[in-house]
C-alpha cells in the first residue's frame, strides 16, 4: 500500500472522509487532532468530507478510480446508502481505512443486531411515546407523492462492519480512535511507513499493559459488582474489586482514558490480534478468575446465582463487538 | 555384695529385687497365687513361702516380699512344704470348689482339709487373696469391688452386693483371679464388650494391645487407643509394667510421614462384597453361614479354632459343609456383574482341606460354572472331585436355620430338580470388590477406575500395569479380581516399570506444554491462578515497563486451562493451538 | 430414517474422563447415535468459549462438553472453570435467541460408558427436536455484497 501511495501522489496527498452509521464522535476526534490537522491540510488536499465541505456523491463518482490516496471511513453499514458509498469510496481510494469502532466492529449501532429491522422500526416509529403514530408512518424505500417518487435508502435487517461489504486496508480502532493513534497513522501515511495490509493501527498488547493500577501476582475476582455498587479504589485493578473491566481482552492504545476517569474499560478498541471473539474471550477469563479460591466449595446453584449478577452479557462483553463477533446477530425466530 | 544361694544355685545378692524375682530369673519355680506383675507384692496368699537361712538361723518368709539379701534360700524344703500344705488345707476350707486350688493341693499331697468349710460363704472358689480388689482399684482405677465385713464373714463384693455402674465389665478382675472365682454379673450392670479381632474376621476377640496378625510388618504390637483403659482414664498401664524392655510408650502419636517419591504403585487390593442385597443367604445373621475368608481363618492353624474345623454356633465339627460359589458375582441385578475369578479355585481348595480335616464329612459345592483357566487348575479341580467333593450345578436361592441345621434351597440344573439340603455349615464364596479406600484414592491420585471401582490400566493389552497418569502403576486385585500368582506377576511387572522409569537419564514429558507469546502478553495475571501447578508467574518485563508471564515448562502438565483463560491468545499450547482445535472441530462439522 | 433431520453436534471431551468413557462405550459395544463429532481435549477447561461459538457458526446444531465430575478433574479444578464459563455462554445464548439447550455440559467419568451412550442419545434427540440451528451469516442485501 505504502508503495502505491509514494508512486502516484506526488507531493500532496489526496484525502477523503466519510461518516456512515455512527454518532459523529469520530469526526470530532479528527478535529481533536487540533492544530496538527493544519499540518495535514498543508500537505494534503481533502477531496471529500461531507461534514465539513460541500461535495456531492456525484463529484466522487466523477473521479477516476483510485484518485483519492486515503479515505477514512467511519460508521457502520446500516443501510443501502452506506453500503453503496462504501463501495464507491473503495473504488475511488487507494487506501481505505476503517476509522473508529463502528467501521471496525459495528460498535454501539451494532447492538441493534439483537433486533431486526421490524423490531427497530416498531420501536422507533410506532412505540415511541412521543410520536403520533396515527398514520402508521415508517420509512419506505419508495414513496409516491404528487410531485413524483421519493426514495430512501433501504434499512438493512442487520448492522455490518465496513469490511463485511468492502475490502478494508487498515483499521483505526476506538470509540472514537484516540488522537495519538490517528496521528501515528497519518504520520505513517505521510512517511510511506504503513504496515502490511489488514493491520490494526494500534498496539498489539491489551490494555492491562498500559494500565497503571496495582497489579498483583495472580488476578482473582472476589465477586461481581456493578460500578455504582462500590466506590472503586482508583489505585487497584477493577477486576480485583469485582468490577468487570474489559481491559485484559481489549487492545491498548487509548492511554487508559476510561480507567483514568475511574471507569472500567468497556472494550472499544476491540480484541488483540490472536483473538476472534473478544466477548467469548472475556467470558472465559472471567470464568477463570471469579471466586477462584472458593469455586470448589460452591454448589452449581450458588455459581449460577453469582453469575446472574452479570446482568447483560451482550452489553457487557460485546458492547462494541457484536456485529463482528463469531455469532454476530440474534438468531431469527 | 554377698552371695545368695537358692536351692544350691549361687548368685549375687540383690536386695532391690525379691527372692521370687531372683528365683524366677534362675528358672526356679515358686508357686504364687496373689502375685501379679501389674501390682506390687502383697504377700496375702502366702503360698510362695520359702525358707531363709542366714548365719545358721532359719526363718519362713513369703518369697514375693522378701528381699534377695545374702544368705541361703530353700524353696522346697520340708518346712516349706509343710507350711504350704497347711495353707492349702486352709484354702480348701475357704474355697472348696476352686479347681486350681485342689490341683495345687494335690501337687503337695493334700486331698482333704481338716478345717471346717465356711458353709455360709457364698463364693466357694474365692481364696480371699484380694488380687481382684487391688487390680480394680490400683490398676484400672475404678474401685468397683471391695472386701465386705470382717473375720469369718469376709467376702469380695460390689457395694451393697448389687451390680453397679462403677463396674464397666472390663474383666481385669476375672483375668487376674487365680481361682476363676469371679462372677462378673454380680458386679456389673453392663455386658462385657469383647473387641473383635479384625484379622480373625471377628470370630475371636483381641486385647487392646495386640499384634495385628502373625505376619504383620513390622511384627510389633500396637495399642488400640479407642479401647485402652489408659487412654480412657490414665490408669492400668499393665502392658508397660510387664514389658521387660520397657518398649510400651503411651505418648507415641500417630505420625503422618511425608515422603517424596518418584513413582507410586497402587496395590490396595480387595474387600469382600457385603452381601447386603442377598438377605436370603443369611450371612451375618446365622453364625453358621460364613464367607470364604471366615472359612480361611477356620482352617488356619493360627485361627480361632487352631485349625480344627468347628462351626461358630456350638463348636461342633460340621459333618456336611455346603460351599456356594458366585455369591454376589456374575449377578448384575443383586451383586456384581463380573466373575471374581478366584472363588472357583479357592472353593475347591476349601472343600479339599475340609475333607482332609474331617474325612467322614461331606463337602457339597453349588456352582454356575467351574472355571479352571490356569496352570494345573483343572487338575486341582479333578482332585477335589476325586477326593469325594460333590459338585451340584445350580444356584442357591435361600439359606435358613432349622433346628441346629442350616437348610439350603437350591436347584440342580443338570437333573432339573429343586433341592433342599441340610448342612452344618454354609460357606459363601463372596464376590471380590475393590478396597473401600479405592474411590477416595482414585480421586486423590487422579487415576481412573471402572464402574465398580477397580483401577483402570492405561491400555488393556499393551500397558496393563501403568495408569494413564504418569508415575502411577497398578498391581494386584486393586486392578481387577485375580489370584496370588497373577498378583505377583503384575506386581513384578509394575516394579520393573518403575525401575525403567528411574533408570532413564532424562524424563520425558508430554510436549503439549503451554507457552507465552511475550509480545502479546499484557501481564494481566489472569492465567496465574488458573494453573494448578504454579507453572505460570508474573514477572517484571526486561525493559521494566510492565509485567509479563513466565512459564516454567517442566511444571506444566498441559491441561490448557490457561490457554482458554488468556484473554488475548498470548498463551498457546504447543501442538494444540486455538486455531488447530477450531480446525479439528470445523473439519468434522463440514464433511 | 431418510428425511429425518440429522443434527450435527460438536463434542469437546476431556481426555481423562469423557473421552475414556466414550472408549468404554465403544469397547463394550454400546450403541449411540453417530451425530457427535468428538474433539479430545486435555481437560474440559481447555475449551475456549470461542470454540463453542465457532462450532455453532460452522454448522453445529448442538455442542456438548464433557468433563470430569466435580472434585475429579485430572488437573484438580479445571472443571469448575469450565462450569462458570459455560453458564455465562448459556446466558449469552439466551440473549442471542439460541436455545440454551443446544449447549450441554456433562460430567462423565471414564467408568461411565453407559452414561456416555445415554447422554449422547438423549442430547441427539433433544437437538433433533430443536431442529436445525441455521445460524447463517447475515448478509447485506444488494449487489456487490462481500460477506
Ligand atoms: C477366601 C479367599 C481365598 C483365596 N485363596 C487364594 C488361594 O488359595 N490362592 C491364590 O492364589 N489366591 C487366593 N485368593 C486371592 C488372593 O487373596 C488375592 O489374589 C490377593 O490377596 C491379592 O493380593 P493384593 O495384594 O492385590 O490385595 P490384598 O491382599 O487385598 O492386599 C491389599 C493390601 O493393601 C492394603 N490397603 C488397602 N487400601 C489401602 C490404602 N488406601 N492405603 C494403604 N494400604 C491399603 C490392605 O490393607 C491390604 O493389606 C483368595 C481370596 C479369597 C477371598
Ligand atoms: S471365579 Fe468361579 S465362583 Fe467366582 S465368580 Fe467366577 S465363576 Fe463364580
Ligand atoms: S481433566 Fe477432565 S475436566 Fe479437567
Amino acid at each position: 500500500m505504502a508503495d502505491k501511495l509514494k508512486v502516484d501522489s506526488g507531493s500532496r496527498l489526496r484525502f477523503g472522509f466519510y461518516w456512515a452509521a455512527s454518532c459523529g464522535g469520530c469526526e470530532i476526534a479528527v478535529l481533536d487532532v487540533n492544530e496538527k490537522i493544519l499540518d495535514v491540510v498543508a500537505n494534503a488536499d481533502i477531496l471529500f468530507w461531507p461534514v465539513a465541505m460541500d461535495t456531492k456523491y456525484e463529484d466522487v463518482r466523477a473521479m477516476p478510480d483510485g484518485h483519492m490516496d486515503v479515505c477514512f471511513f467511519n460508521g457502520s453499514i446500516r443501510n443501502s446508502e452506506a453500503k453503496e458509498i462504501a463501495q464507491l469510496l473503495r473504488k475511488k481510494s487507494k487506501v481505505l481505512v476503517a476509522f473508529g469502532s463502528c467501521a471496525h466492529h459495528g460498535c454501539i449501532p451494532g447492538l441493534a443486531n439483537l433486533h431486526n429491522r421490524r423490531e427497530v422500526f416498531d420501536t422507533a416509529y410506532h412505540r415511541e411515546p412521543s410520536l403520533d403514530d396515527s398514520a402508521g408512518t415508517e420509512p419506505k424505500t419508495k414513496t409516491r407523492v404528487k410531485e413524483g417518487d421519493l426514495s430512501l435508502p433501504e434499512f438493512f435487517d442487520h448492522v455490518f462492519p465496513l469490511d463485511r461489504v468492502v475490502d478494508v486496508d487498515y483499521y483505526l480502532p476506538g470509540c472514537p480512535p484516540p488522537v495519538p493513534l490517528i496521528l501515528n497513522a497519518v504520520t505513517a501515511i505521510f512517511e510511506g511507513n504503513l504496515p502490511a495490509k489488514g493491520a490494526v493501527l494500534a498496539p498489539v498488547k491489551a490494555l492491562c499493559d498500559e494500565c497503571a493500577r496495582n497489579k498483583h501476582v495472580a488476578k482473582k475476582m472476589p465477586d461481581i459488582r456493578r460500578t455504582w455498587e462500590i466506590q472503586a479504589d482508583p489505585e487497584e485493578c477493577f477486576l480485583e474489586q469485582g468490577i468487570i473491566c474489559m481491559g485484559p481482552a481489549t487492545r491498548a492504545g487509548c492511554e487508559t482514558r476510561c480507567i483514568n476517569g475511574n471507569s472500567p474499560c468497556t472494550g472499544c478498541l476491540g480484541p488483540t490480534p490472536e483473538v476472534t471473539d473478544q466477548g467469548a474471550k472475556m467470558i472465559s477469563a472471567l470464568g477463570s478468575i471469579l471466586k477462584v479460591d472458593a469455586e470448589k466449595e460452591m454448589s452449581e446453584e450458588e455459581t449460577k446465582a453469582l453469575l446472574d449478577k452479570v446482568k447483560d452479557p451482550v452489553g457487557t462483553f460485546y458492547m462494541y463487538g457484536l456485529a463482528s463477533a463469531i455469532i454476530n446477530h440474534r438468531r431469527g425466530k | 555384695m554377698g552371695k545368695l544361694i537358692i536351692d544350691g544355685i549361687e548368685t549375687e545378692a540383690a536386695p532391690s529385687k525379691t527372692v521370687l524375682e531372683v528365683a524366677r530369673e534362675l528358672g526356679i519355680k515358686i508357686p504364687t497365687l496373689c502375685s501379679h506383675p501389674s501390682l506390687p507384692p502383697y504377700g496375702s496368699c502366702r503360698i510362695c513361702v520359702v525358707e531363709a537361712i542366714w548365719k545358721g538361723r532359719s526363718k519362713l518368709h513369703t518369697a514375693c516380699t522378701f528381699p534377695a539379701w545374702e544368705g541361703e534360700i530353700r524353696t522346697d524344703s520340708e518346712p516349706v512344704r509343710r507350711l504350704r500344705r497347711n495353707i492349702l488345707e486352709l484354702m480348701l476350707a475357704e474355697a472348696p470348689e476352686a479347681e486350681d486350688i485342689r490341683a495345687l493341693a494335690r501337687e503337695f499331697g493334700v486331698e482333704q482339709t481338716r478345717f471346717p468349710v465356711r458353709e455360709e460363704k457364698e463364693n466357694k472358689k474365692c481364696i480371699m487373696c484380694g488380687l481382684c480388689v487391688r487390680v480394680c482399684q490400683d490398676v484400672v482405677g475404678f474401685a468397683a469391688i471391695g472386701f465386705e465385713n470382717r473375720g469369718y464373714r469376709r467376702e469380695i463384693a460390689a457395694p451393697f452386693r448389687e451390680p453397679s455402674d462403677a463396674c464397666t465389665a472390663c474383666g481385669a478382675c476375672s483375668f487376674v483371679c487365680p481361682t476363676g472365682a469371679i462372677d462378673r454379673r454380680l458386679f456389673a450392670k453392663v455386658e462385657p464388650k469383647p473387641i473383635p479381632s479384625e484379622f480373625d474376621q471377628g470370630t475371636t476377640s483381641r486385647p487392646c494391645i495386640y499384634t495385628p496378625f502373625p505376619q504383620a510388618v513390622p511384627n510389633k504390637p500396637v495399642i488400640d487407643t479407642r479401647n485402652c483403659v489408659y487412654f480412657k482414664n490414665g490408669n492400668c498401664q499393665v502392658c508397660a509394667k510387664v514389658c521387660v524392655p520397657r518398649a510400651v510408650d503411651y505418648e507415641q502419636q500417630d505420625e503422618v510421614l511425608e515422603e517424596e517419591v518418584g513413582a507410586i504403585v497402587v496395590a490396595t487390593g480387595f474387600d469382600l462384597f457385603d452381601m447386603k442385597t442377598y438377605g436370603s443367604y443369611g450371612l451375618h445373621r446365622h453364625p453358621d453361614v460364613m464367607s470364604g475368608l471366615d472359612f480361611e481363618r477356620l482352617l488356619s492353624a493360627s485361627g480361632p479354632t487352631k485349625g480344627e474345623v468347628r462351626r461358630p454356633s456350638d463348636g461342633k465339627v460340621p459333618k456336611r459343609v455346603i460351599f456356594v460359589k458366585c455369591a454376589g458375582s456374575r449377578d448384575a441385578e443383586q451383586g456384581m456383574p463380573y466373575c471374581s475369578k478366584v472363588c472357583c479355585m479357592y472353593s475347591a481348595k476349601h472343600a479339599i482341606l475340609y475333607k482332609h480335616r474331617v474325612p467322614d464329612g461331606e463337602a457339597l459345592v453349588f456352582y454356575i460354572d467351574v472355571r479352571t483357566a490356569g496352570k494345573d487348575f483343572e487338575e486341582f479341580y479333578k482332585r477335589a472331585t476325586d477326593e469325594g467333593v460333590n459338585y451340584v450345578r445350580g444356584k442357591v436361592s435361600k439359606v435358613f436355620r432349622r433346628g441346629d441345621k442350616m437348610v439350603v434351597w437350591g436347584s440342580d440344573t443338570i437333573s432339573g430338580r429343586k433341592l433342599e439340603v441340610e448342612a452344618d455349615l454354609v460357606v459363601l464364596a463372596t464376590a471380590m470388590v475393590p478396597d473401600r479406600s479405592a474411590l477416595e484414592l482414585a480421586r486423590m491420585l487422579k487415576i481412573q477406575h471402572n464402574a465398580h471401582g477397580f483401577f483402570t490400566e492405561a491400555h488393556p493389552k499393551l500397558r496393563p500395569v501403568e495408569t494413564a497418569t504418569a508415575g502411577f502403576y497398578l498391581a494386584g486385585a486393586a486392578q481387577g479380581p485375580k489370584d496370588i500368582p497373577e498378583t505377583v506377576a503384575q506386581a513384578s511387572a509394575a516394579a520393573s516399570k518403575v525401575l525403567e522409569l528411574f533408570s532413564r537419564k532424562e524424563l520425558t514429558h508430554d510436549p503439549n506444554v503451554a507457552a507465552v507469546d511475550e509480545d502479546l502478553c499484557s501481564g494481566c495475571g489472569i492465567c496465574v491462578d488458573v494453573c494448578p501447578y504454579k507453572a505460570r508467574e508474573l514477572i517484571e518485563r526486561k525493559d521494566g515497563k510492565g509485567w509479563v508471564i513466565k512459564v516454567t515448562e517442566v511444571l506444566c502438565e498441559g491441561c490448557g486451562a490457561c490457554s482458554a483463560a488468556c484473554p488475548v491468545g498470548a498463551c498457546q499450547q504447543a501442538n494444540l493451538k486455538d486455531k488447530q482445535i477450531e480446525q479439528m472441530a470445523r473439519a468434522g462439522l463440514q464433511d | 430414517m431418510s428425511g429425518q433431520f440429522e443434527p450435527k453436534i460438536a463434542g469437546f471431551f476431556c481426555k481423562w474422563c469423557t473421552s475414556a468413557g466414550a472408549d468404554l462405550a465403544g469397547t463394550t459395544r454400546l450403541k449411540y447415535p453417530p451425530n457427535v463429532i468428538p474433539v479430545t481435549m486435555f481437560c474440559s477447561s481447555r475449551v475456549d468459549p470461542q470454540y463453542i461459538l465457532q462450532a455453532f457458526r460452522d454448522g453445529a446444531d448442538g455442542v456438548i462438553i464433557g468433563g470430569c465430575h466435580p472434585g475429579d478433574c485430572h488437573y484438580q479444578a479445571g472443571n469448575y472453570k469450565t462450569m462458570k464459563r459455560i453458564i455465562l455462554v448459556k446466558r449469552l445464548m439466551q440473549q442471542m435467541s439460541i436455545d440454551e439447550g443446544r449447549l450441554r455440559l456433562e460430567w462423565i467419568s471414564a467408568a461411565e460408558g453407559g452414561k456416555f451412550a445415554r447422554i449422547i442419545h438423549e442430547f441427539t434427540e433433544e437437538i433433533r427436536n430443536l431442529g436445525p440451528l441455521q445460524l447463517a451469516q447475515a448478509v447485506a442485501p444488494g449487489h456487490g455484497a462481500k460477506g
